[in-house]
C-alpha cells in the first residue's frame, strides 16, 4: 500500500481540483458574463443565482491548497514560489468577486459591485489560466527548490491555456445559467453555449496536442502499445462527452448541458494527466515526480484515514445543500 | 543596511498586515454565531419573537464580518507557498495537513450551512435552520481548533524528527496535541468570546445610550454581561497558564515578554518588570520600574522560582524584546481592565441601574461599554504580537529560522503585492464599517410577523 500511497493521493486531490474547476468555473463564468449584461435586472439574477452557493464552490479551493499543501508539500511550496504572479492576481480577483456578494445588498449602487464581480471573476479566471499554463510550461526546479524567475509562466502555451480556461468556464456558466434561469436570458445563453462550446472543444484538442508534442514522455506514450490503450480513452470519451453537450443544447435541455459539460472537464483532465504521469511537474530538464513531492507515509496515512471518513460526509452534506436551493432563480433571490 | 527591505523582511511585513488585518474577523465569526445559535435556541423554547428578531439582526452583521474574513482568509492559506516555500518543504509534513483539516473538515462545514443559516429561513423548518446555525458555529470553532493547532506547533514543534532539512511526521497525533496546542485553542477560542461580548454589548450599549430600542437591546446588553462575567476571569486564568507553559518551553519568548536578562540565582526570587527600557545591544534594561520576586511568583508559583533570562542565550537566538515586551503588558492591561468593567456593570445591576427607564442614565457605563468593543480587539492583536514577535528568531521555534524560510524570489513582487494588498484591505475594512453603520443605524426590524 504505501507504494501506492502518494498516486492515491494524487487521485483525491484530483477529485477536488475537478470538482472545484467544474463548481466554481460557473461561479467565475456567470462573473464574466455578467459583464456582458446591459440590463441591471439581469445582472441581480445572475448574482442570486449564486448567492447561496458560490462559497461551497469557493471553498474547494481552500480544501484543494490545504491538502496539496498536506500531501504534497514540496510540489505547494515550489508551484507558488513559481506562480507567485498569477496566484496574487488570483486571490485579489478571489476578493474583488467575493465581497460584491454581500456588500452589493447595502450599497445603492449595485452597478459597482455588479461590475466588481464580472472583473473580479474576470482576474481569478485569467490568472487561474496563468498558473495552469505555467505549470504546464513546466517549472525550473533544483534540489526541491524554485530555480527559476518570477515571469517564467509568460509562455505562448500559457497563452493557449488561458484562452482554453477563459472559454471553458464562460461554457461552463452559460449552460449553468439555462438550468437556472428562464425566458430571454435562457434563450441567450442556448445560443451562447454553442459558441463556447466548439471554442473550448477546439482550445482543449490544441492544448492537447501542444504538451504532447512539447514533452517527449507524453508524445512518446502514443507510439509505445500499452501505453497507447491509457492515454486514448480519455480524449475518446471526452469527445463523446462534447457531442453530448452539443446534442443536448440542441435539444434544448435545461440540465444535460451542464453534466456533460462537467463530464467533459473532468476527462479532459484526467487525460492531460495521464499523459504527464509520472510527473508532477512537467519538465525538460529535472522533473519532480509524484513520489518525490510527496509527505511522509505516516502523514500520508493519516490524511488518508480521516479524509476517507470525511468526505462522504461532506459529499452528503453539501449535496443536501444544493437541494435546498434548487430549481429556478427568482428576483428576490431567496430572503 | 542594503538588505533593509529584502524579500524576507517584506514576506515578514506582508504576512504580518494580512494576518492581523485577516483575524479581526473569524473572531467575532466565531463568538457571534455562538450568540445567534443562543437567540435562535432560546426563541424555539420561549417560543418570543424577541429572540427572532435578536438572531435576525444580528445575522446581519455576522454576514457582512463573514464576507470580510473570507475574502481576506484566502491569501492566508496560500501565502505559505507563495512567500514561505521554504518553510512549507521543511514543515510541510506536519504544517500542511492541518491546514489541509481545516479546510476540509472545519471551513466545508462552515460553508455549507452557511447559505441555508442565511437564505435558508423560508426554505427549511425552524429545527432545521438552528442545526445549520448550530453546524455553522460548530465549523468555525473547529477553524480554530486546527489553525490554532498549526500555529502551536510552529511554537513547540512535536511528532517528528528533522532530518534533511525536512521534519518528518513520526507520530501525527503528537503533532497535533503538542504541548501548546491546549492553550493556543482555549485562550484563542475565549479570546473570540470575549471580543464577541463586547462587540454585542459595545453596540448595544449604543443603542440604550441613544435611547433607541432600548428593551430589546437591554436584553442582548445582560445575556452578554451575564458571558463576560464568566469569560473574563477565565481568560485571565489562560493567559496566566499559556504565559507558564511559554516559560516551560520557549523561554527566550518568555524573558524577551519580561525584558528578564539575568537567570536569578537559586535562593533568589526574579523580579518583575512593571516597565521597562530593554537595550539590546547593553543586553541589559537601561532602566525599570519592578516588582521583587513577581516574576518567580507568576511563573513559578513560588518566590525563589528559578526563570531563564535571556543572556543564557546567544544574541542570534534572542527575538526582539520591545514589541513583545509592550505588546504583552498592552494585553494584560486591557485584560483586567475587561474584569474591571465586568466588577463595575454588576454593580450597577445590582443597584437596579440597569432597567429599561433608567438605563440611558448610566452614560459613564456605556461609553465604556463602547470603548470596550475597539480595546477587546487591540488586546487580541497584541496578544499576537507577543506571541508571534516573542517567537523569532525562529519560524519553527529552535528548528527553522525565520530568515532561511522564504520564497527564492526577488524583492519588487513582494512589495508590489504588499502595497496591493494594503489598499485593497484599507478599502474593504472602510466599506465594512459603512455598511455596519448602516445595518447599527437602522436598526431591528419591528416586531411583526
Amino acid at each position: 500500500m504505501e507504494t501506492y500511497l502518494s498516486d492515491i493521493w494524487l487521485l483525491i486531490i484530483g477529485f477536488f481540483l475537478l470538482y472545484y474547476a467544474v463548481t466554481d468555473g460557473f461561479d467565475l463564468g456567470v462573473g464574466i458574463l455578467c459583464l456582458f449584461s446591459g440590463k441591471a435586472r439581469e445582472r441581480q439574477l445572475m448574482m442570486h443565482s449564486l448567492t447561496n452557493i458560490w462559497h461551497t464552490n469557493q471553498t474547494w479551493l481552500l480544501i484543494v491548497g490545504g491538502m496539496l499543501f498536506g500531501a504534497f508539500p514540496m510540489f505547494y511550496s515550489v508551484l507558488f514560489s513559481a506562480l507567485y504572479i498569477p496566484a496574487v492576481l488570483m486571490l485579489l480577483g478571489l476578493i474583488f468577486r467575493g465581497i460584491a456578494f454581500d456588500f452589493s445588498e447595502h450599497s445603492r449602487s449595485t452597478r459597482f459591485w455588479n461590475l466588481n464581480f464580472g472583473l473580479g471573476s474576470l482576474l481569478a479566471t485569467l490568472a487561474q489560466g496563468f498558473a495552469l499554463g505555467g505549470l504546464l510550461s513546466g517549472i525550473a526546479v533544483k534540489d526541491g527548490r524554485f530555480a527559476g524567475g518570477v515571469w517564467d509562466w509568460v509562455t505562448p502555451l500559457t497563452l493557449l491555456v488561458t484562452l482554453g480556461v477563459l472559454v471553458g468556464y464562460l461554457m461552463l456558466g452559460a449552460n449553468y445559467l439555462i438550468m437556472k434561469t428562464e425566458g430571454d436570458l435562457q434563450k441567450r445563453c442556448f445560443r451562447q453555449s454553442f459558441g463556447f462550446s466548439a471554442g473550448t472543444l477546439i482550445l482543449s484538442v490544441s492544448v492537447y496536442f501542444s504538451i504532447n508534442l512539447l514533452y517527449p514522455h507524453a508524445g512518446h506514450k502514443w507510439i509505445s502499445p500499452p501505453e497507447l490503450y491509457y492515454v486514448i480513452v480519455a480524449p475518446l470519451l471526452s469527445g463523446l462527452g462534447f457531442f453530448m453537450v452539443f446534442r443536448s443544447l440542441y435539444k434544448r435541455r435545461e440540465r444535460a448541458p451542464l453534466i456533460w459539460n462537467a463530464v467533459t472537464v473532468v476527462l479532459g483532465f484526467v487525460g492531460l494527466s495521464v499523459s504527464l504521469y509520472p510527473q508532477m511537474i512537467p519538465h525538460l530538464v529535472s522533473p519532480l515526480t509524484v513520489e518525490q513531492a510527496a509527505a511522509s507515509p505516516s502523514t500520508l496515512i493519516f490524511m488518508l484515514v480521516v479524509t476517507g471518513l470525511l468526505l462522504p460526509v461532506i459529499l452528503l452534506y453539501t449535496t443536501y445543500t444544493y437541494r435546498v436551493f434548487r430549481g429556478k432563480v427568482t428576483e428576490e433571490g431567496y430572503g | 543596511m542594503q538588505n533593509l527591505l529584502d524579500h524576507v523582511l517584506l514576506s515578514r511585513l506582508q504576512f504580518a498586515f494580512t494576518a492581523m488585518f485577516h483575524i479581526l474577523w473569524p473572531v467575532l465569526t466565531i463568538g457571534l454565531s455562538l450568540f445567534i445559535v443562543l437567540m435562535e435556541a432560546m426563541w424555539l423554547k420561549t417560543k418570543d419573537e424577541v429572540y427572532y428578531r435578536h438572531a435576525r439582526f444580528w445575522t446581519r452583521l455576522f454576514i457582512l464580518n463573514f464576507a470580510v474574513g473570507v475574502v481576506s482568509g484566502i491569501p492566508m492559506e496560500f501565502q505559505f507557498g507563495t512567500n514561505w516555500g521554504d518553510f512549507s518543504k521543511a514543515g510541510g509534513d506536519i504544517f500542511g495537513h492541518l491546514l489541509g483539516f481545516e479546510a476540509t473538515i472545519a471551513f466545508m462545514l462552515e460553508a455549507a450551512f452557511l447559505g441555508v443559516m442565511i437564505w435558508g429561513w423560508k426554505r427549511v423548518s425552524r429545527g432545521m435552520h438552528l442545526f445549520a446555525t448550530v453546524m455553522v458555529a460548530f465549523g468555525s470553532s473547529l477553524s480554530a481548533f486546527w489553525i490554532m493547532s498549526a500555529n502551536a506547533w510552529m511554537q513547540t514543534p512535536a511528532g517528528g524528527v528533522f532530518q534533511n532539512g525536512q521534519y518528518v511526521a513520526t507520530s501525527n497525533l503528537a503533532s497535533i496535541f503538542n504541548p501548546d496546542m491546549p492553550w493556543a485553542v482555549s485562550h484563542m477560542w475565549f479570546a473570540c468570546l470575549e471580543v464577541t461580548t463586547f462587540v454585542v454589548g459595545g453596540i448595544s450599549a449604543w443603542y440604550l445610550l441613544a435611547n433607541r430600542h432600548v428593551s430589546f437591546f437591554l436584553k442582548s446588553f445582560k445575556i452578554v454581561v451575564i458571558g463576560a462575567i464568566l469569560i473574563t476571569p477565565i481568560q485571565i486564568y489562560l493567559g496566566d497558564g499559556s504565559g507558564r507553559e511559554v516559560a516551560k518551553t520557549q523561554p527566550t519568548k518568555l524573558a524577551a515578554m519580561e525584558a528578564h536578562w539575568e537567570t536569578n540565582p537559586p535562593g533568589t526570587g526574579a523580579s518583575w518588570n512593571f516597565l521597562a527600557w530593554p537595550d539590546k545591544a547593553k543586553q541589559e534594561n537601561r532602566w525599570a520600574i519592578s516588582i521583587p520576586y513577581g516574576l518567580s511568583l507568576i511563573t513559578a508559583h513560588s518566590p525563589t522560582g528559578q526563570v531563564k533570562g535571556l543572556r543564557d542565550f546567544s544574541v542570534k537566538d534572542q527575538p526582539p524584546i520591545w514589541l513583545p515586551f509592550y505588546a504583552f503588558r498592552i494585553m494584560i492591561g486591557l485584560g483586567f481592565v475587561f474584569f474591571f468593567l465586568m466588577l463595575w456593570t454588576l454593580w450597577a445591576w445590582r443597584r437596579g441601574r440597569l432597567k429599561p427607564d433608567s438605563v440611558s442614565r448610566q452614560k459613564k457605563l456605556m461609553l465604556a461599554w463602547m470603548a470596550a468593543l475597539p480595546l477587546s480587539y487591540a488586546a487580541m492583536e497584541s496578544g499576537w504580537v507577543t506571541r508571534e514577535v516573542g517567537r523569532q528568531p525562529w519560524i519553527i521555534y529552535g528548528v527553522l529560522r525565520t530568515q532561511e524560510a522564504a520564497s527564492p524570489l526577488p524583492a519588487y513582487p513582494v512589495a508590489s503585492s504588499l502595497l496591493i494588498l494594503a489598499g485593497v484591505y484599507a478599502g474593504l475594512f472602510v466599506c465594512f464599517l459603512l455598511f455596519a453603520w448602516f445595518i447599527i443605524h437602522r436598526g431591528p426590524e419591528q416586531a411583526a410577523t
